[in-house]
């Protein structure tokens, strides 16, 4: 198995726009990782599938990792004239927000030449609004539950997943329970009812009962318009 | 957003199909009617647990089947960030439930990766009697139950209830608990086997042999297991290796990887054992070679159990109170009953591990579990699924 620097230094030749990055790893499992642009992510794993001498070919674990926003404070030393016309340098703690991502972290083997690992990071622009990554479940099929997982729990948006549905939370949930920001609702169970379009059928099916109720479901939902009859 | 339905596995061509086999059921256009959609489960006695199938049906044919799981989710990686190292020992008990001390171990291996503790040779070997054990366990269970999904009511399974009881009670003598053993630590095992726990494993190693050949006597050559199985669930072995499925049922489709021999962690490069592969990848090809894993499993224990040093248990420089592993991650996986059991841990230098995430082996081989059913019929996917060998506390987490 080739080194992991040899590795990237291989796939920068072989993919001159792309972005691949060395992460070191300090624990004393040195398992090293590369960190590639989601641009091309998926060009990038399907030569690792493939290439001869590496043969990735069995992904064992998909999983995510939320990296929120951290405040660090570095001590900045400045350069201040004083009013007699002396210089004096005052050292200042400055903040600056490093911004967090969204992490995708594939573990690569090679069932035909027993190798790896391989570790495979991808990162989103950020936690909010750019979460979309390219899914590689076309080039692994194990990525397929995996990587719904990672979409259910930590709301990464897989683009080119076949199936990217919730798969361990309910449909109807909100929210990423992963996310190192979340908090739990007081009740999960509560919903107003009726509401919507239940609301619409109820009010014609028992409109003496809906004008009491309506007073009281209005704030919950806005009374549809009714058709004008021809 | 991509809508529930938007999903054609068999049809899109993105996925090697599964190989058609014999007992494949052909769809014929001209007695088309319409498709029924049967929900098996949650509650299903052959569902092994709380998960559903929504089985597309066209007369008694498959044509779709989605799983859907969830139902014991408890979101077990978040209860592993919020506690201590060791406080997630005993939850990694509760993934899958017959095989406690695997998960112990996969998860006490991957902390050890983290830390880079050291194991003592006495604790090595313990660990290697338990886990194969434990397959032995898991095994005579699964082979139990896929015959009582075959319809085999009662016996067939009460006879493997039996000889797992007896290694629930070496469990149970060991580690205090039948099933939840919390058994291994970082850096070692808690208690010390004594010289009559040895004896007794020796004991049921000795006779499990005589176990396995009166069940094989009964079961293996039984006609209607073999109409029943052979021919049924065609796995084929690029699919297999693509869709990440591990354990006894990569080999019954017959790419030999097996991590005892690829990772050779713990002492496995010191016993010689043989790895059973299957031929077709069908049903029971996946019978066969758990029960063929079991006679290596018995052949490495009676090795394990003979030259079992004298020594401490644990690694003098791994403490438990105060684990605080400095900032890194690591990846560690083992052999289990199942396929692959993976902890991925990432460590910020805190008490607790910042990333706790568990690669389950019965959740990544429940993919294919569509594409072995398609073409079958309702009862031959209720073998299918017990031939997949899932447990529920591990699928969902």
């Amino acid at each position: 198995m080739e080194p992991t620097e040899q590795l990237r230094d291989r796939l920068i030749l072989r993919f001159p726009g792309a972005k691949v990055t060395l992460v070191s790893n300090a624990s004393p499992s040195a398992q090293h990782s590369l960190l590639v642009d989601p641009a091309h992510a998926r060009e990038i794993a399907t030569f690792l599938r493939d290439d001869e001498a590496l043969r990735l070919d069995y992904c064992s674990n998909a999983t995510g990792v939320d990296w929120p926003d951290c405040e660090i404070t570095e001590p900045v030393k400045t350069k201040i004239t004083e009013a007699d016309g002396s210089e004096k340098e005052v050292e200042q703690e400055t903040k600056r927000i490093e911004p967090g991502c969204l992490e995708v972290v594939y573990h690569l083997y090679s069932m035909a030449r027993k190798q790896g690992p391989v570790v495979l990071r991808v990162r989103t622009a950020n936690r909010m609004d750019q979460v979309t990554l390219p899914s590689l479940t076309p080039v692994w099929r194990s990525c397929e539950f995996q990587e719904r997982e990672i979409f259910d729990l930590f709301g990464v948006v897989l683009a080119g997943h076949p199936d990217l549905r919730r798969i361990l939370m309910w449909d109807e949930f909100k929210d990423h329970p992963m996310r190192k920001d979340y908090v739990e609702p007081d009740d999960y169970e509560w919903e107003p009812t009726p509401h919507g379009e239940v609301l619409a059928k109820a009010k014609k099916h028992y409109p003496a009962a809906s004008a009491s109720a309506s007073a009281t479901a209005a704030v919950a939902s806005p009374a549809p318009k009714e058709e004008p009859k021809p | 957003m991509i809508g529930p339905d938007s999903f054609e596995l068999a049809g899109n061509g993105a996925f090697p199909a599964a190989a058609p086999g014999a007992h494949v059921r052909a769809v014929h256009d001209e007695f088309h009617g319409d498709l029924l959609e049967v929900s098996m489960g949650p509650h299903h006695p052959s569902t092994h647990g709380v998960f559903r199938m929504v089985a597309t049906l066209d007369g008694e044919t498959i044509v779709k089947l989605k799983p859907v799981f969830g139902y014991l989710h408890r979101n077990h990686e978040k209860l592993g960030e919020n506690t201590t190292y060791l406080g997630s020992m005993p939850y990694t008990d509760r993934l899958d439930y017959l095989c406690s001390m695997t998960n112990n171990w996969a998860y006490a291996l991957a902390v050890e990766k983290l830390a880079g503790l050291a194991v003592p040779e006495r604790a090595e070997y313990i660990r290697i009697i338990l886990a194969e054990l434990t397959r032995l366990l898991n095994h005579t269970c699964l082979a139990g139950f896929l015959l009582q999904d075959c319809g085999a009511s009662g016996t067939p399974l009460m006879y493997a209830f039996r000889e797992r009881e007896k290694i629930l009670d070496l469990f149970e003598s060991l580690s205090g608990s039948r099933m939840m053993c919390n058994y291994q630590r970082f850096g070692g095992c808690r208690v010390n086997p004594s010289a009559a726990w040895l004896t007794a494993a020796r004991e049921l190693t000795g006779s499990y042999g005589e176990f396995l050949d009166e069940y094989e006597a009964l079961i293996t050559g039984n006609e209607i297991l073999m109409a029943r199985t052979q021919g049924v669930g065609i796995l084929s072995s690029q699919l297999a290796v693509s869709a990440g499925v591990t354990g006894p049922m990569l080999r019954a489709s017959g790419v030999d990887y097996d991590l005892r021999k690829v990772d050779a962690y713990g002492f496995y490069s010191r016993f010689k054992f043989r790895v059973p592969l299957g031929a077709h990848g069908d049903v029971y090809d996946r019978y066969m070679v758990r029960m063929l894993e079991m006679r290596e499993s018995i052949g490495i224990l009676r090795l394990a159990l003979m030259d079992i040093p004298e020594g401490p248990i644990m690694d003098p420089k791994a403490k438990l109170r105060g684990f605080r592993p400095k900032p890194g991650e690591a990846y560690g996986r083992i052999e289990g009953p199942k396929g692959e059991i993976g902890f991925y841990l990432i460590s910020d230098g805190g008490p607790n591990p910042y990333r706790y995430r568990v690669r389950a082996p019965s959740f990544v081989n429940l993919t294919i579990l569509e594409d072995l059913c398609l073409g079958h019929t309702v009862a031959d996917s209720v073998i299918i699924l017990g031939s997949i060998d899932i447990v529920l506390g591990e699928v969902d987490r």
